[in-house]
């Protein structure tokens, strides 16, 4: 399981890292953390024929505390996300999540970016930022735009990043002081990927819900009916436990079948509910 | 193959190497540095034998590229000085083979850093990415509890 | 005394510093690196090979196939003499024509390094004709199933009965029967450390000297020997540091076979190390059984007969050298063995199939007898209305049963199980338990309480290879080296990758001898240094090679005090040897350096015709007695999520007969490491094929081993009831922890789904299958 060979590019600045990816993005591959990039490369599951490394682009590294919003760069690594006291402050649902990323040495290089650029559909971010409406900024040569998570998540392993873009922030809109931001999921082992998790925000009195899923589609996913039914009415608490299990579409899996994912967002929805019973 | 120049500490010496692109930090510092301390168990981060420090963080040594690490500060099993640590899992037998221990003993000796008196469970819990065969890991949660205890934590 | 203290061993401190080495840490002047090119089908004809575009590539030496190889190694056959109805079909170091699961390897690439080499593996070119791929026994023993082997008329690989007394009368009269079907799924030893191989060939001298993590140094000499037609005292077999082992590493496995091959025809060292996934693929795998079991009952709860029916999924081939027939044999003779009753069959058929080869990992069968035995005496128990304890209990053979030949033809010489239970009641409140348990379950927690008892077999005699035909010793050997300084060398033919026996010998000595631990250095793991032993499998270092060691230190101690006598002018029966000096009454007169030194150096000072040698040499084998059987009780407490089909273990204990313990601080924790391995395989981990043989759990991601942040506290208690058939009364300790840990959490998961009308009898016991088992999906 060694990778196979490749060309490693370091870019000092962001304006470099564009200009390379505009000439090599399609045969080139954005090497950050490294986290989930290295596994693939040792079982040649990938095979770039260069890697560019953004790691050392200090730009990304920042998050900003700002005025209706906090912006995370994308190589803020998920250790720096735990112990960010805005963070922490503002989105409760990122600490959380964050916990059950991995393990600490893999919490170490990480990075926010990374996790949602892979967009593996059991990552706990992703699930966060749908929940949480964020907005990704996308950054090229060509230009910078900004993709809401909804539309950012294309598919198993696939984003709305163009091969010459790079992600570079993620934007997440303050919430309400008394917003409510819940994280939890199921997986066999601590740091194991999750074979379902569940993100909950909403105000008051169930107010704008926004119901996230992990691990039951080929991207993270908004349970929209079972947030269209729960909206300003915890009574329905029942039903839409039934139907968030119903909403889902899980694939085949040998290792765990639909229903057992049904079963699990259902148990999933309940649990997170009844914590926000008085 | 492509090959870079790094320049970096490892173990507090001023290494520069040429290295191929795809060589990844642990087969870097055990093969062309003959620092063997460190293991190499899946390849794939899942099992904690290759961690080494990176500027003073436990990292997945086989999820590094050694040119990722140009620059840094490399430290393995070989030069850390915990002889408590090491003297608690020697007395309380926590350790067989020998593989998991070098990654065992830094992953443990960050949580005592970061939290000198921790539960049982927060032992298990931070030492849960890196993988025992031998023992039932209740030796190991043993040492690290003493050396707790012994520090003053 | 030493023997009972616990003793840490030396050996780790080398490995705590991180200098631990390891096969993978050696490394040899103008070493060449493999990677081998597998098939990705189960079963698959091979049409073409073409190496040319991997021969081509920079780095790239050689790329061997089954052509290039075939004067240089011989095929084999998996025989063995006590089951001669057992097919062994021929194998191959590099597969011929067709290969057989998913992993054979077909060809190997020797490149400058390991990256080279599988640059060159993608580049060669095989053309395939996938065929049909027999997945599952069942359906391997239809009638319409496509034969593996072309010399079978069917893929029977073996079938037998095990009887005693008439079973089909007594489950006619008996009052009360239950029964079930059980899944015991696949699983692996997953040492930390991968196989790995240095082989390194001298052309001048024909000879062989190989690295190997590797269990039994003197079987592989024998083998690589024979299959590479080498002069036996031309191959040396030294095994370093081995990371974990497991019985993972005392086979013969194709792959470091190879690695010889290609040293020899190449005459440069070759390293081969599995990495993770074909550590998956191409291990030897274990378990894999579909057992139907049935257990009758008196009225008042008395075991009447037990009758077993094990479908064997093996792999492909039988398992070289020992054959893959053990954890069958096990089963069938294991199972209800810890209880009285007359009546007994067992029926096994075991299948070839297009999945890795099966062979022995820790606990050979022990778990699967062990899970049936215990869940059929719950279910009877429950169907009784009675204590599922008492019923144990009072079914145990204790006393007067003993010594007992068991139903299934296992000798006992005694068992301790009573006791071991009572024990165990100590250690944890059952009533209390009850209690908390029927309070959570009225708030929906549902907890349970399960028991185990094991039978563990250990130090299997000279009779069951020596009369199979294998060339694997049941002996032990040591040899004791008094050095002039008087210090001593130990050399033994076992092997330690761990457990410490190397510490336990050093004990045995130390006492034995009377000089200090620190004067005495056990040298283990070289074929060519050590005496001939069996290495370390099946928990026989303690027993055999700790008797040998006995031996030969009551042997070397007779010498030096009959010199020592001799130069005193006393009467040797009045001296003895404490601490490193020669006594008498508590009265010093000489070191054993002094002895040594007058020995060697000044040999004309010791009187003719006394026993003066100064390296010795002892033997010790069982015989007539196939195992030497240890046993216990093991409790776990779980907790069941049942909306998640998760299953927490909350407490877990093990109360052990192992005879008497060397070094308790290592036998503790060699046993809690193997309820891990247990709960491993009660809850966790499988090896899991698609229909058509593809692997689905390749790596760590996959296959889920147990880390510590689900692992219980694990409390130990051992009775120490000493064998009476040796001089140090020590027997096997390494399987009990696997061997009743499955059985222990099975039925503390039954018991908490108890009132929910459902039962579980599949492992793992994974999250799915309990909700499916519960109804909830």
């Amino acid at each position: 399981m060694k990778a196979p060979d490749f060309d490693y590019l370091r870019p000092e600045t962001l304006a470099e890292a564009m200009d390379m990816l505009s000439r090599h993005g399609e045969d080139g591959a954005i090497i950050a953390g490294g986290q989930s990039l290295l596994p693939l490369l040792n079982f040649r599951l990938a095979g770039p024929e260069r890697l560019i490394d953004i790691g050392r682009l200090a730009a990304l590294k920042q998050i900003v505390d700002g005025d209706g919003f906090v912006e995370i760069g994308a190589l803020v690594r998920h250790c720096d996300l735990a112990s960010s006291e805005a963070v922490a402050r503002a989105f409760p649902l990122l600490r959380q999540a964050v916990g059950h990323i991995a393990h600490p040495a893999v919490r170490h290089r990480g990075t926010i970016g990374g996790s949602l650029a892979m967009a593996d559909p059991a990552a706990e971010l992703g699930a966060c930022c749908l929940a949480l409406e964020a907005e990704m900024s996308l950054q090229s040569v060509r230009g910078q735009r900004w993709v809401r998570a909804v539309d950012f998540f294309a598919g198993i392993y696939e984003t709305a990043l163009a091969p010459d873009e790079i992600l570079t922030a993620v934007r997440l809109p303050r919430r309400g002081p008394d917003s409510v931001q819940i994280f939890s999921e199921v997986a066999r082992r601590r740091g194991d990927f999750a074979i379902a998790g569940l993100a909950l925000v909403a105000d008051n009195h169930m107010a704008n819900p926004r119901l996230a899923l992990l691990g039951v589609a080929d991207r993270p996913i908004l349970a929209e009916k079972t947030m269209a039914l729960l909206a300003n009415n915890m009574a329905a608490a029942d039903q839409a436990i039934e139907l968030i299990g119903n909403e889902i579409d899980p694939a085949e899996d040998p290792a765990y079948p639909p229903a057992y994912r049904r079963q699990l967002v259902r148990t999933l929805l309940r649990r997170t509910l009844m914590e926000l019973l008085p | 193959m492509k090959t870079l120049r790094i320049s970096l500490t490892v173990n507090g010496e001023v290494v520069e190497r040429e290295v191929p692109a795809r060589l990844n930090l642990v087969d870097f510092l055990r093969h062309d540095l003959g620092f063997t301390g460190s293991h190499v168990g899946c390849e794939q981060g899942a099992c904690g034998a290759c961690t080494v420090l990176v500027d003073g963080e436990t990292v997945r040594g086989c999820l590094l590229l050694a040119v990722q690490a140009d620059g840094c500060k490399v430290e393995t099993i070989e030069i850390m000085e915990f002889e408590d640590l090491r003297a608690a899992f020697h007395r309380l037998n926590a350790l067989q083979c020998g593989f998991c221990t070098p990654g065992m003993l830094l992953s443990a000796q960050e949580l005592l850093q970061a939290k000198p008196k921790p539960s049982r469970a927060e032992i298990r819990e931070y030492l849960s990415g890196n993988f025992c065969r031998c023992t039932g890991y209740q030796a190991i949660v043993d040492a690290v509890e003493a050396v707790a205890r012994a520090r003053g934590g | 005394m030493s023997i009972g203290a616990e003793v840490p061993r030396d050996r780790a401190k080398r490995l705590l510093l991180g200098r631990g080495r390891y096969v993978d840490d050696i490394s040899l002047p103008r070493m060449l690196h493999l990677a081998f090119v597998r098939s990705p089908y189960a079963h698959a004809r091979i049409e073409a090979v073409d190496c040319t575009d991997a021969r081509a590539l920079d780095g790239v030496v050689a790329v061997l196939t089954a052509a290039e190889i075939a004067d240089a190694v011989a095929s084999w056959r998996a025989e063995h003499k006590l089951f001669p109805a057992m097919a062994a079909p021929e194998q191959f170091a590099l597969a011929r024509d067709i290969v057989r699961w998913q992993g054979e390897a077909v060809a190997v690439v020797v490149a400058d390094s390991r990256a080279v080499a599988e640059d060159g593996a993608e580049l060669v070119a095989v053309t395939w004709h996938e065929l049909v791929a027999v997945t599952d026994a069942k359906k391997a023993l239809e009638r319409e199933a496509p034969v593996l082997h072309d010399d079978m008329d069917s893929n029977l690989a073996f079938t037998t009965e095990v009887a005693s007394g008439n079973t089909k009368a007594a489950f006619e009269k008996a009052d009360h029967v239950v029964e079930e079907h059980f899944r015991f799924h696949r699983h692996s030893g997953v040492s930390l450390e991968p196989r790995g191989i240095i082989a390194e060939f001298e052309p001048s001298e024909n000879r062989l000297t190989v690295h190997q993590s590797h269990q039994t140094p003197h079987q592989q000499q024998d083998l690589y020997a024979r299959l590479l037609s080498l002069p036996e005292h031309k191959v040396r077999v030294i095994c370093p540091d081995v990371g974990g082992a497991f019985g993972l590493k005392h086979h013969l496995m194709a792959d470091e076979l190879v690695a010889c091959v290609a040293a020899k025809l190449l005459a440069r060292p070759v390293k081969f190390i599995a990495d993770r996934l074909e550590s998956f693929l191409a291990d030897i795998h274990c378990r894999d059984h579909e057992v139907t079991a049935r257990m009758a009952f008196s009225p008042s709860g008395e075991i009447l007969a037990v009758e077993v029916d094990d479908l064997f999924n093996a792999g492909a081939y039988g398992q070289y050298p020992r054959t893959s027939i053990a954890e069958g044999n096990q089963i069938t003779r294991l199972t209800g063995a810890p209880y009285r009753h007359e009546h007994y069959t067992a029926n096994l058929r075991m299948a070839f199939l297009n999945k890795s080869i099966l062979g022995h990992i820790r606990s050979v069968g022990h778990p699967i007898a062990c899970a049936v035995a215990e869940r059929l005496v719950d279910m009877g128990a429950a169907k009784l209305g009675l204590d599922p304890i008492e019923v144990r209990r009072a079914n145990y053979l204790h006393g007067d049963d003993f010594p007992r030949t068991s139903v299934g033809g296992v000798e006992f010489e005694y068992l301790s199980l009573r006791g071991c239970l009572d024990k165990a009641l100590t250690m944890i409140d059952v009533p209390g338990f009850r209690e908390e348990q029927a309070n959570l379950r009225a708030k929906g927690i549902y907890r349970g309480l399960g028991v185990g008892t094991f039978v563990e077999l250990t130090a299997i005699g000279p009779e069951y290879y020596g009369q199979g035909g294998q060339h694997i010793s049941a002996q032990e050997t040591c040899l004791l080296r008094l050095e002039a300084s008087g210090d001593v060398r130990c050399y033994t033919g076992a092997t330690d990758q761990g457990q410490g026996i190397d510490t336990g010998i050093q004990q045995v000595v130390s006492d034995t001898l009377g000089v200090p631990l620190a004067a005495i250095e056990v040298i283990s793991g070289d074929s060519a240094l050590c005496p001939v032993g069996g290495g370390s499998w099946g928990s026989r270092g303690a027993a055999l090679a700790g008797e040998a060691a006995l031996r030969a230190a009551n042997t070397l101690r007779r010498n030096i005090l009959s010199i020592a006598a001799g130069l005193l002018q006393k009467d040797v029966a009045a001296l003895n040897i404490e601490d490193g000096t020669v006594v008498e009454a508590g009265i010093s007169h000489m070191t054993v350096a002094e002895v040594a030194r007058i020995g060697h150096f000044q040999p004309y000072a010791i009187p003719d015709g006394i026993p003066a040698d100064l390296t010795v040499v002892e033997r010790y084998a069982t015989k007539d007695r196939l195992f030497l059987a240890g046993n216990g009780v093991q409790i776990a407490t779980v907790e069941v999520d049942v909306d998640t089909g998760i299953v927490t273990p909350l407490r877990h204990l093990v109360v052990h007969d192992c005879g008497r313990i060397l070094n308790p601080l290592l036998v503790r924790e060699q046993v809690r490491g193997g309820v891990v391995q247990g709960i491993g395989s009660a809850l966790y981990e499988e090896l899991r094929y698609d229909d058509d043989g593809h692997l689905l759990t390749g790596s760590f991601a996959d296959y889920l081993v147990p880390m510590a942040g689900e692992m219980p506290d694990i409390e130990v208690a051992h009775l120490e009831n000493p064998t009476a058939t040796s001089e140090l009364g020590a027997k096997g300790a390494g399987e009990a922890g696997t061997a009743g840990a499955v059985s222990a959490i099975l039925n503390a998961v039954n018991d908490a789904i108890a009132p929910l009308e459902a039962t579980i009898a599949e492992v793992p016991v994974t999250p799915p299958r309990l909700l499916k088992a519960l109804g909830q999906i």
